[in-house]
């Protein structure tokens, strides 16, 4: 049965979208985004095996290249913000409101 | 042995893709070898010519009747007739936005610096800004231009990535209050990453349902299998939170006053423009190729957020008081109108080409008016960089007369009066809305009425915050010390004009460009 698998595919996504809301740093809260793309991941290898084809192995693959890329550009995004501000919170971010 | 066929590609028709993405791995390779004072030299020409190359190849494929019909590249991408349309667009806002980007001044010397060190000076004294922003330009244009022409929801996730990614980076690298821009990097890029994570579970939830993530492979399981799986329900409701994210509709408009303020204000120029046609389009192709047996369940949810998007956009502006926050409310505004015409499908496809059609108009319009505004915000300055606030606006009328004048003029069009290209995009998608709303046994008949009346009430708020402006600009008195008006290059120059005329153009003739996405809508969606 497949069923678990995608409980616990849905219990990593739920758990990385609530550590995205309450988490203040953004590495935390990055790392959170990618624990819920490999949920995606856990999620599409399951369907493969549901359904029958290899399509949902195929786009794990990719998805783990998309996320290699995201973790590039992101560290550099977050490493920069920290050089200038000494911190990472995402609370300190806070110029640009209203 | 199984052998493994050959995938087949059609090069033809892929050209302009390719030219784009080559282009920008040329410019990564320059960024490796050329010397620093000859790179920008190498970049300009490079990044120019390859969009005007892909445009012309655009447009050699409609000229000489080869749309094709069948889908490209294995079934992965749909180059059709409103594919087309949409590159085209997004080609000519592209071009129009690197000649903003080749402007000295608006990108920092060096991102790696921290503001106020002696390595940022020292940078700033070598002169130049980050080459990069080029190759970085095409990439996000390549991913706008596959994301519209996605005809499977992987190619579409890939596309989406490939198109974000380069602007997270391009909206941290402001030359002036880096703070500010970093800070709109950070944010884009968290909420980005968090909303593209809900359109892959979206897809992969999809793909569990249907077993396939082709979209006429989705539709056709819909019209097989039980319309009310859950698996069904929540995978569209992420891919739709993810889709909205992307053009910026309420409730997930949050990020685009911050990003659009904090950016260098040409890569705002090109976010408020391509990347809402691109996404605009994307939209269209997955609800109606992708979810199209489905439209009885997704059309009132987006009812809902297209009403709720063009009256948050629409209030929230008023309450601005910087120029970029305000255009990114009316940005929001936008695309609600904009869902008024995707909503507008009901009946046969051939029934749905003049909504097509009225909203790959609206499109085209938005799109280069918007650039044009961008273009007028980059040259009114304060010591310290741009002038974002409104007070400083105020007498611009009397102080450069000719600027403020065509400003106002884009603002008019923003806010749809008769004469300029806004009415006639405003009026077809309204229109395209009643018209399916009154078709027989159309179960939203009346609430398109409704949707198309709250359309107006919002056009009519937002016509007041430009209005306002206006006002701001031509009746009050200026300062002593007001924003100085800095002397446009050739590159500004060309930007507004082109806007300015295709804006009155379009304004006074809406049958030359109506015609045009005529041809393209009625060749329809490939299916």
């Amino acid at each position: 049965m497949t069923t678990h698998y995608l409980i616990l595919s849905g219990l990593l996504f739920a758990i990385g979208a609530m550590g995205v809301l309450i988490r203040r740093n953004a590495i935390v809260v990055f790392m959170c985004v990618e624990l819920m793309l490999n949920a995606c991941n856990l999620a599409f290898v399951t369907f493969s095996r549901q359904v029958g084809n290899l399509e949902g192995q195929i786009i794990a693959f990719f998805v783990m290249v998309v996320a290699a890329a995201e973790v590039v550009v992101g560290l550099a995004i977050i490493v920069t913000i920290f050089r200038t501000r000494r911190s990472a919170s995402v609370d300190d971010a806070n110029l640009l409101k209203y | 042995m199984n052998t493994i066929p050959a995938p087949t590609i059609e090069y033809g028709t892929l050209a302009p893709l390719l030219v784009v993405f080559g282009a920008a791995i040329i410019g990564v390779l320059v960024e490796a070898l050329a010397p620093r004072y000859l790179r920008k030299a190498i970049h300009m020409p490079l990044t120019l010519l390859s969009l005007a190359g892909a445009f012309a190849l655009v447009l050699v494929q409609v000229l000489r009747g080869q749309v094709s019909t069948t889908a490209s590249a294995m079934g992965a991408l749909a180059v059709d007739g409103p594919s087309l349309f949409i590159w085209g667009v997004i080609l000519v806002l592209s071009f129009v936005c690197v000649l903003l980007i080749n402007d000295e001044g608006h990108f920092v010397a060096s991102a790696a610096a921290v503001p106020g060190s002696a390595d940022e000076e020292q940078a700033e004294s070598a002169g130049g800004g980050h080459t990069e922003v080029y190759p970085l330009v095409l990439f996000a244009v390549g991913g706008m231009l596959l994301f519209p022409a996605s005809h499977d929801l992987l190619m579409m996730f890939v596309a989406l990535e490939v198109m974000s990614l380069p602007l997270y980076l391009l909206c941290g690298l402001a030359r002036r209050r880096r703070l500010l821009s970093q800070e709109a990097s950070m944010k884009y890029f968290l909420l980005g990453a968090f909303s593209s994570a809900f359109f892959l579970y979206g897809i992969a939830m999809v793909y569990g349902y249907a077993g396939t993530v082709s979209l006429p492979g989705v539709n056709e399981a819909l019209a097989r299998g039980a319309a009310l799986d859950p698996l069904l329900m929540i995978g569209l409701a992420l891919l739709g939170v993810g889709l909205m994210f992307k053009i910026g509709a309420a409730p997930f408009q949050a990020w685009k006053p911050d990003v659009y303020q904090g950016a260098p204000t040409p890569i705002t120029a090109l976010m408020a423009s391509g990347t809402l046609v691109a996404a605009v389009g994307a939209v269209m192709r997955v609800f109606w190729v992708g979810l199209g047996n489905l439209d009885w369940n997704w059309r009132p949810a987006i009812w809902g957020v297209a009403a709720l998007t063009m009256i948050v956009g629409s209030i929230l502006a008023i309450t601005q008081t910087d120029i970029k926050r305000m255009l990114a409310y009316s940005s929001v505004a936008h695309a609600g109108f904009l869902l008024v015409g995707v909503m507008a499908t009901f009946g046969t496809a051939e029934q749905n080409a003049g909504s097509l059609k009225a909203v790959l108009f609206y499109l085209a319009v938005y799109g280069i008016t918007t650039v044009g505004a961008f273009a007028v915000v980059t040259l009114v300055r304060d010591p310290g960089g741009e002038a974002g606030h409104l007070s400083r606006w105020a007498g611009l009328g009397k102080r450069a007369p000719m600027l403020a004048g065509v400003f106002a003029f884009f603002l008019l069009a923003f806010a749809g009066i008769p004469l300029t290209s806004g009415f006639f995009g405003k009026y077809a998608v309204f229109a395209a809305a009643l018209e399916s709303g009154t078709q027989p046994g159309d179960s939203m008949g009346g609430w398109m009425a409704a949707l198309v009346v709250v359309g107006v009430v919002a056009s009519a708020i937002a016509a007041f915050f430009y209005v306002r402006v206006i006002v701001l600009m031509f009746f009050s008195e200026p300062s002593a010390e007001g924003p100085a008006i800095a002397v446009p290059s050739m590159g500004t120059v060309a930007v507004i004009a082109v806007s300015l005329l295709v804006t009155v153009g379009v304004g006074l003739y809406p049958e030359s460009m109506l015609g045009v996405a005529d041809d393209a809508a009625r060749s329809l969606f490939i299916r």
